[in-house]
């Protein structure tokens, strides 16, 4: 049987990417030598609201990188997710910076560490920290993100979406039974 | 020897306009009598006596031998893409009782013992009539003449350097004065080699998009002009071999209105195939003179249906894999025609091209004549050369079928109808399928 | 989107959407070679064999380092011509390399058709590198990516080629593509370097440079061949430049915005004066540029990758 359940609202969703904001400022003691980097597609909306919200803290933009994986994913023969291959614009060295990672949902953790060799190959960062919405969990490698706005428990066989105003026009966080 | 009742089929005997379903006596490996209702009790009781052997022929077609007088036997020096032996083979499965081989073997056919050797070996096979044709110039080399007087002696029925033009016209000249002496055919293989240069197919619009450089008609038009201005010169005659295109039908039609002694043939690839057929770059499609374009195609036909060409002959050119197993540029140029001529063949018989009677004609009675060679006809009195053919018969080219070792067809997977079902030369059954 | 085949053999069988999937995928790709590291870690285990029967430092380089960019394992692999039509037979060298398992061969021979053959033979994906004169697919996907980045688009501009069109695998490809892709295509050259049906290939035929290139927003001069002037296709070197050499003056026949290409390399003064090939309006070292990107998208989309 199918079931959708809305987990996370627009308000609920705001109010964690505030708190991660504050959290990143706190733990980076401040704005210097941090930028912000958005692992394509839903990544790069939640580091866009990010460095919405700083700047409003700060009164500053934060520099913003767009990267995307696919090139540096494990399975591209085994075809079992899509991977369309997207824009990677990264218009900053990564050199000696406090780089935060943003992607939507954190799972198994193959994506960050296709993510992390990725900005390895782009420059030498001084750390790199990893910022997501929702961890639901089940990973595969030793990876675990520094900024969680949500855990999500969810078993293998739910899918967890988060969909945002800018990307498809409403703002939740959706748990759905996908079936066998 | 057996004698042999032929009883109930139709008989097509061009030599004689003969269009009916008549019995045919073979006796003494002759044909003794041709008539209705020639029944077994009435033979019996001829004073020659013996018992005769009554083949049943309802339903089919039964016609003089058909012959082809344009093969490649390979042996001499090529035996790894055919023999004597296998090319006798193939000719008789596809339904022939004669073939003339060229003489671009190793050696060349040019000399009296060449000549020979081929006549023994096609003698010990036995299964086809094998009549060489000798070069027209010492090793094919376009320069001297051969000994034309001791080749026909030997056996050689005609001259030609098949395979490579004669580039010199003073040389093509003298063959020809030479020959009629002898009253021999010279047959003409047209190609102006710097024309062709080279050319791996046809010069046209598939050529354009394949790349592929190309060979234009006017290669071989250029030496039908030639030859037929020097047969009317010489008062000779002179055969055209494989003609392919328009121009060189047109220019055969106007010549013979003139009454220019030139005969002509072509292959059934070219009233087949187009170059459209070397789109895939399928090494079997490359031939010499290559496919050529639909107007070419339409022009053989017609020049088949208003008896511009007078013969079809099959310019069975057997290759191993490996000459036709490379990059196309390189891979040898020929087919392997002699299984599946006579359906092709019968295929414009049902498109209305060729009636029965002219298609007999092209393929037995006409290349007979030009060559003066027996057969060609059932008269009384002629040697018993003879085929039956199943118009119905239905079956598909499968190459490691063939009994050639030539598989180099470009028709495998084609669904034929007609097929040879019999042969019998000088009274004996060579051919018998079920 | 994916690109459901496993060779490419020419541009003759590619449709507009593929030749669009090719086109965005390097695009993509172009960024890469900008990186300070030019290498991502695609194609790591794979390989990737360059099979050269015909001598070209250009392309063959172009393939191994959009190869390496991708982190494939490329071989190259140069076997002369005359060695093959003495010795060893395109099918023997085929399944020898076959037994080596690549996952790509990339081919260039000197005969039409011989990438076709071995792509029949052979279970590894098939890249025609050119062969003989008849296609050239990725020079003119590159070609097209130039076209597209500089001008935006491709449909509706006035593309003219001179040169030697009927020994030209790059006319060809460029022929098949261009036309697909809604451009007007113009060809000029002497009649003996024309093939006499080229106009059934949906082009103008000219056999002036001055009327072909008018009013033309690309032109792409075909290098000549040096060694068809034995061929009698020309009389002279000198005797060609005059008339079918691009020069400061005829140029200005064209579009002012007009594109200069050229597959390289350049015969200087005798396709193109030098300070034409030299000028704002020449994108020739662009076309080497995207080269790398559009054969890392065919290395990339053969063996997988979407986009």
């Amino acid at each position: 049987m199918e079931t959708k359940r809305v987990v996370m609202d627009a308000e609920g969703i705001d109010r964690s990417l505030t708190r991660i904001a504050y959290e990143i400022l706190e733990k980076n003691k401040g704005f210097n030598g941090l930028v912000l980097v958005g692992i394509q597609t839903g990544g790069v909306f939640l580091a866009k609201r990010l460095q919405k919200i700083i700047s409003g803290i700060e009164g500053a933009e934060l520099p913003l990188g767009i990267l995307d994986i696919t090139l540096y994913r494990d399975d591209l023969r085994r075809n079992k997710k899509k991977s369309r291959l997207g824009k990677t614009d990264i218009p900053f060295s990564l050199d000696d910076k406090n780089v935060v990672l943003v992607d939507d949902v954190l799972f198994t953790g193959r994506t960050i560490r296709a993510a992390m060799d990725a900005l390895i190959d782009f420059g030498r960062p001084k750390v790199i920290q990893l910022a997501v919405l929702i961890d639901r969990g089940h990973r595969e490698l030793p990876i675990r993100a520094d900024f969680v706005g949500k855990n999500l428990p969810s078993s293998l066989w739910e899918a967890v979406t988060v969909n945002l105003a800018e990307k498809n026009g409403v703002t939740e966080v959706l748990i759905e039974n996908a079936g066998n | 020897m057996t004698r042999y009742l032929l009883a109930g089929g139709r008989v097509i005997d061009p030599s004689r306009n003969i269009d009916e379903v008549l019995d045919i006596l073979v006796e003494k490996g002759t044909i003794a009598k041709v008539g209705k209702n020639l029944s077994p009790s009435n033979t019996a009781k001829r004073k020659t006596g013996g018992d005769v052997t009554v083949l049943d022929l309802h339903g089919m077609l039964v016609v003089p031998g058909l012959i082809d007088m344009h093969v490649h036997l390979r042996e001499p020096g090529f035996e790894y893409k055919e023999t004597i032996r296998s090319g006798s083979e193939a000719a008789s499965a596809g339904g022939f009782t004669a073939v003339a081989c060229m003489p671009n073997t190793s050696p060349v056919n040019d000399n009296r013992s060449v000549t020979e050797f081929i006549r023994m070996k096609a003698a010990a096979c036995g299964l086809v009539r094998v009549y060489p044709i000798a070069a027209i110039s010492r090793g094919m080399e376009g320069t001297s003449l051969a000994e034309f007087g001791d080749l026909a002696d030997a056996g050689a029925v005609a001259f030609s350097d098949d395979g490579k033009p004669v580039m010199n016209g003073g040389l093509m000249r003298r063959a020809l004065e030479y020959a009629a002496s002898l009253d021999m055919p010279v047959i003409s293989h047209c190609e102006d080699v710097n024309l062709s240069a080279e050319g791996a197919m046809n010069e046209g619009f598939a050529a354009t998009e394949l790349g592929l450089p190309g060979i234009p008609s006017a290669a071989e038009e250029v030496m039908v002009a030639r030859d037929i201005i020097l047969a009317g010169f010489t008062g000779t005659a002179v055969h055209i071999a494989h003609v392919s295109t328009a121009g060189s039908v047109q220019m055969i039609r106007e010549a013979k209105a003139r009454g220019i002694r030139v005969t002509a043939e072509t292959a059934p690839h070219y009233f087949t195939l187009t170059d459209d057929a070397l789109r895939e770059f399928d090494t079997n499609t490359r031939v010499n003179p290559p496919l050529r374009g639909r107007e070419d195609l339409a022009a053989i036909r017609e020049g088949l249906s208003d008896g511009t060409i007078d013969v079809i002959a099959t310019d069975h050119a057997p290759h191993a894999r490996t000459d036709k197993e490379v990059e196309f540029e390189y891979a040898a140029s020929g087919i392997a025609g002699l299984e599946t001529a006579l359906p092709l063949s019968l295929k414009l018989f049902g498109e209305g091209v060729l009636p029965l009677d002219r298609l007999i004609r092209v393929m037995s009675t006409n290349p007979a004549g030009i060559l003066r060679i027996p057969g060609g006809t059932l008269a009384p009195g002629a040697e018993a050369d003879i085929t039956v053919i199943d118009l119905n018969g239905e079956w598909t080219v499968e190459p490691d079928s063939l009994r050639s070792q030539g598989k180099n067809t470009p028709f495998a997977g084609w669904a034929m109808k007609g097929k040879a079902v019999m042969t019998m030369v000088g009274g004996e059954i060579k051919l018998t399928t079920p | 989107m994916k690109l459901a085949r496993k060779d490419i053999l020419g541009i003759k069988e590619l449709s507009v959407e593929e030749i669009n999937l090719i086109l965005d995928t390097a695009e993509s790709f172009v960024e890469i070679s900008t990186r300070e590291i030019k290498k991502v870690p695609t194609l790591r285990g794979k390989t990737v064999v360059n099979l050269f029967f015909e001598a070209s430092t250009r392309t063959r380089t172009s393939f191994e380092i959009a190869g390496k960019r991708l982190s494939a394992d490329t071989i190259n692999i140069s076997a002369s011509t005359s060695s093959v039509v003495k010795g060893e037979t395109l099918l023997d060298t085929a399944r020898n390399i076959e037994a080596m398992s690549p996952d790509v061969i990339v081919i260039r021979h000197r005969a039409a058709g011989a990438p076709h053959m071995l792509a029949r033979m052979v279970k590894q994906s098939i890249i025609n590198a050119g062969d003989g004169a008849h296609e050239h697919p990725t020079q003119a996907l590159l070609d097209m990516m130039t076209i597209r980045m500089k001008k935006g688009k491709i449909a509706g501009l006035k593309v003219a080629i001179v040169g030697d069109i009927a020994h030209s695998r790059v006319a060809r490809s460029n022929i098949y593509g261009l036309t697909k892709m809604g451009a007007r295509v113009a060809v000029a050259g002497p009649a003996t370097m024309l093939p006499r049906q080229v106009g059934e290939m949906g082009v103008d035929v000219y056999r002036r440079l001055e009327e072909a290139i008018e009013g033309a927003d690309i032109i792409m001069m075909l290098r000549v061949q040096t060694e068809r002037e034995h061929q009698n296709i020309f009389p002279s070197l000198r005797e060609y430049a005059r008339y079918f050499c691009l020069n400061g003056k005829n140029i200005k026949l064209a579009r002012e915005d007009v594109l200069v290409m050229h597959p390289g390399p350049i015969n200087r003064g005798v396709e193109i004066a030098s300070d034409i090939a030299d000028s704002t309006s020449s994108v020739i070292l662009e076309q080497v540029a995207n080269g790398v990107a559009v054969r890392m998208a065919i290395l990339y989309l053969l063996t997988g990758g979407e986009s």
